[in-house]
């Protein structure tokens, strides 16, 4: 019996020793492909469509890191991750980049020992209840049980905002998505919360939408984004400037329509160093000169990735918000790319 | 005749250790010994290095920070102020809850198929061995989520009960069943309630007392005392005697609907329902097979020798088989406790927060120290095991054939 604590805590030195030290680039580079931690299913950010390919806006992430590295944006391994396994996932090494709707805060950026690159996605937690019930406000909620994906941060804002408001309620602790939609729409709970972009991207699925409502009172900041583990600065740096490449990529006017004929050369000295004709940007990085490019062409510049997977004219309806560009009043600002 | 001398005493050579039978089974076990403690003494360095690299360290401090999250069913007070290591002990109360409670339905339900399984009728025979093949073949984690699914979709929403139409109503208003769980009334005791409790266990001791007696007024003399009313009526009749005198000091407190959900009374989960039964039924069919290895290992001339003294099938099953076929059944009984115990830890599928919902999921995850909360789950459920172990061997002990 004494064995298997031991045996344990090998399994666990195993992965350990995996994770340190060796440079994630070259593991990489050699291995051809990139590991990325995605959700288990959220459609619109992270969710295999009917050919099996994985699709949304969380994989656009991994898939332009993958293009910037490796040039190939296909070149992907996704592994799906429970909000609870996804941490561990990377801190064995396991996955390269965590790209997962995954909120920034302080204890993970330094207790936990990661590094997140930015941020992709403004994010608040709501509330998700029938319509039928006749509720209107997240203050009206005492005494409701909760649907509740467990190992989330969304589980401590929770607790926090029902003892604030003097409320009580049950919750029902849920592993991943789809189980908490099922339980919802079988009624065991009467409301599920999560982040709203994740609300809006589960009620999508459901066959009468329309009877389900958002509540207004968005209780938390959310900022989700990429990362990385602590440590290991090359590759957040490139993990980080792609990011980065995405957002300033709309800023500049550079699409996935006209980067070739951009990419020829422009006025713009900034378009030019993005691209690569210009300076020795991917040099720096470790990478090619073409990386930006790369990484732009994969799936499209940041607005792009968003209308197409979570945008006005998809089914899950996000507006921009607090995502949009500085320039257009919204949070996204990239630093300058020189 | 001649003495023996004693053959000349060797004194003991290094060589000895290799080439002496005597000697050469110690050297080799002296060997493994040190290549094991080596290959663990190599594995803890190579983590503790690990980790220092990774810039972590093993720490318990976390257990003493609060806990910031609810768990839904907590046995002892506990809000979200309170430390992680409350939030553990409420996660080991509610392990400990669901598997006393999963040993004993199981038991029950496995002697019953057990000793139905032998029967001559050819219906129930069958149907047992059906129970048993059906049960013990699926993996227990299917049946947990299937009971939990089934109850979840068929049992009707609180929100059901409300209204001039409503389209389920409460057992004589008093036990609801819904989807998020069972809701039964709680007894409430005010003044003197207490006294009815204690007349009540001192009837129950007065039970075994009577029937102790009984048992030996029998062997002595042979003279039978009914046993059947007599217990009901020790059990009831001095307690419910001392609930009216003292005025009914015993109320209930009826589940009402209330807002979301109903409120007051008792409410028994759902996901510790599903849980529960799905281990008693699963962990039964394995405890059924036990049953009738045990009854079967007892030779049929026990049952005929009995059968001739003129004993009726009931008592011949009572009195003379299980008495000796528990002796086959305690030890695999044993191991089959001590598998719900374990299996108890797959409750997350449903969302009942036992000791690995909460130490080993919650915490683990808001603290990210997964390495001592894996530790600690480890001797939890180890100390668990032998303390069951444990407990259990001293019944065998008793039970087991005694050689005079």
């Amino acid at each position: 019996m004494k064995k298997s604590v031991i045996l344990g805590a090998l399994t666990v030195a195993g992965l350990a020793a995996g994770a340190a030290g060796a440079a994630t680039l070259d593991d990489v580079k050699a291995r051809g492909k990139l590991n990325c931690g995605v959700t288990t299913g959220l459609v619109g950010f992270a969710a295999p469509d009917a050919n099996g390919e994985w699709d949304g806006f969380d994989v656009g992430v991994c898939r332009a890191v993958a293009a910037a590295v490796l040039g190939d944006p296909a070149a992907v391994e996704f592994v799906p991750t429970t909000g609870k396994t996804r941490f561990t996932a990377l801190a064995s090494g396991e996955i390269d980049m965590l790209a997962r709707n995954t909120t920034w805060t302080f204890s993970r950026d330094t207790d936990l020992k990661f590094d997140f690159v930015g941020v992709n996605y403004y994010d608040g937690q709501g509330f998700m209840v029938p319509k039928a019930l006749g509720v209107s406000s997240a203050k009206e909620l005492d005494g409701a049980t909760v649907c509740i994906q467990t190992g989330t941060t969304t589980e401590l804002n929770l607790a926090d905002f029902f003892r604030s408001n003097n409320m009580e309620y049950t919750p029902v602790p849920i592993e991943t998505n789809a189980e908490a939609q099922q339980q919802y729409l079988a009624g065991a709970c009467d409301v599920y919360t999560t982040d709203a972009s994740g609300l809006a991207a589960t009620r999508a699925a459901f066959e009468a939408p329309g009877d389900h409502v958002v509540l207004p009172e968005i209780v938390s900041k959310e900022p989700l984004g990429p990362l990385v583990r602590h440590g290991d600065n090359d590759w957040g740096d490139i993990v980080r400037w792609t990011l980065n490449a995405l957002i300033a990529a709309e800023e500049l006017g550079v699409t996935s329509a006209n980067i070739e004929e951009l990419s020829a050369g422009t006025e713009n000295p900034e378009v030019n160093r993005l691209l690569g004709t210009e300076g020795n940007l991917g040099e720096m990085i470790g990478l090619d000169a073409g990386w930006g490019k790369a990484a732009i062409a994969a799936g499209g510049n940041y607005g792009e990735l968003f209308e197409k997977n979570i945008g006005e004219n998809t089914p899950i309806a996000l507006s921009r918000g607090l995502n949009a560009q500085w320039t257009d009043g919204g949070l996204l600002y990239a630093p300058p790319f020189r | 005749m001649t003495t023996l001398s004693d053959p000349p005493r060797e004194s003991f050579r290094l060589s000895m250790l290799l080439n002496d039978t005597r000697y050469r089974s110690y050297t080799f076990q002296f060997i493994a010994l040190l290549c094991v403690i080596a290959l663990f003494s190599f594995l803890g360095y190579n983590l503790v290095k690990n980790l220092q690299a990774a810039g972590l360290n093993i720490s318990y401090k976390f257990l003493g920070e609060t806990s910031n999250y609810d768990i839904n069913q907590t046995l002892i007070d506990y809000s979200s102020q309170s430390t992680h290591w409350r939030a553990a002990v409420v996660g080991v109360l509610n392990t400990l809850l669901v598997a006393f409670l999963a040993c004993v339905t199981a038991t029950i339900i496995g002697v019953v198929a057990g000793v139905l399984r032998l029967s001559k009728n050819w219906l129930i025979s069958k149907l047992m061995a059906v129970y048993v093949e059906a049960f013990r073949n699926v993996p227990v984690l299917i049946w947990i989520i299937i009971i939990f699914t089934v109850m979840t979709a068929v049992l009707p929403q609180p929100r059901d009960f409300r209204g001039e139409n409503a389209t389920a109503s409460m057992w004589f208003d008093a036990v609801a069943f819904t989807n998020r769980g069972v809701y039964i009334p709680k007894p409430v005791l005010e003044s003197g309630g207490m006294a009815v409790v204690i007349v009540f266990l001192l009837s129950i001791v007065g039970v075994f007392a009577y029937r102790r007696y009984a048992t030996k007024l029998l062997y002595a003399t042979g003279k039978m005392l009914p046993t059947g009313w007599p217990t009901l009526a020790i059990l009831f009749v001095p307690a419910l005697l001392t609930y009216f005198v003292l005025g009914k000091p015993i109320s209930l407190e009826m589940p009402v609907l209330a807002g979301f959900n109903f409120k007051g009374g008792i409410n028994i989960l759902g996901s510790l329902i599903a849980l529960w039964f799905a281990l008693a039924i699963y962990t039964g069919a394995f405890i059924a097979e036990n049953v009738r290895a045990g009854i079967q290992a007892v030779s049929r001339g026990q049952t005929e020798a009995a059968a001739s003294l003129g004993l009726r099938p009931g008592r011949i099953m009572n009195l003379v088989i299980l008495p000796q076929a528990l002796r086959v059944i305690i030890p695999p009984l044993i191991s089959n406790y001590l598998n719900i115990t374990k299996n108890s830890s797959l409750a997350i599928a449903v969302g009942y927060m036992d000791i690995t919902g909460t130490l080993g999921g919650i915490t683990l995850n808001q603290t990210g120290r997964a390495i001592e909360a894996i530790l600690l789950l480890m001797a939890f459920y180890l100390a668990i095991s032998l303390a069951i172990s444990f407990i259990m061997n001293i019944y065998n002990s008793k039970m087991k054939l005694k050689e005079r």
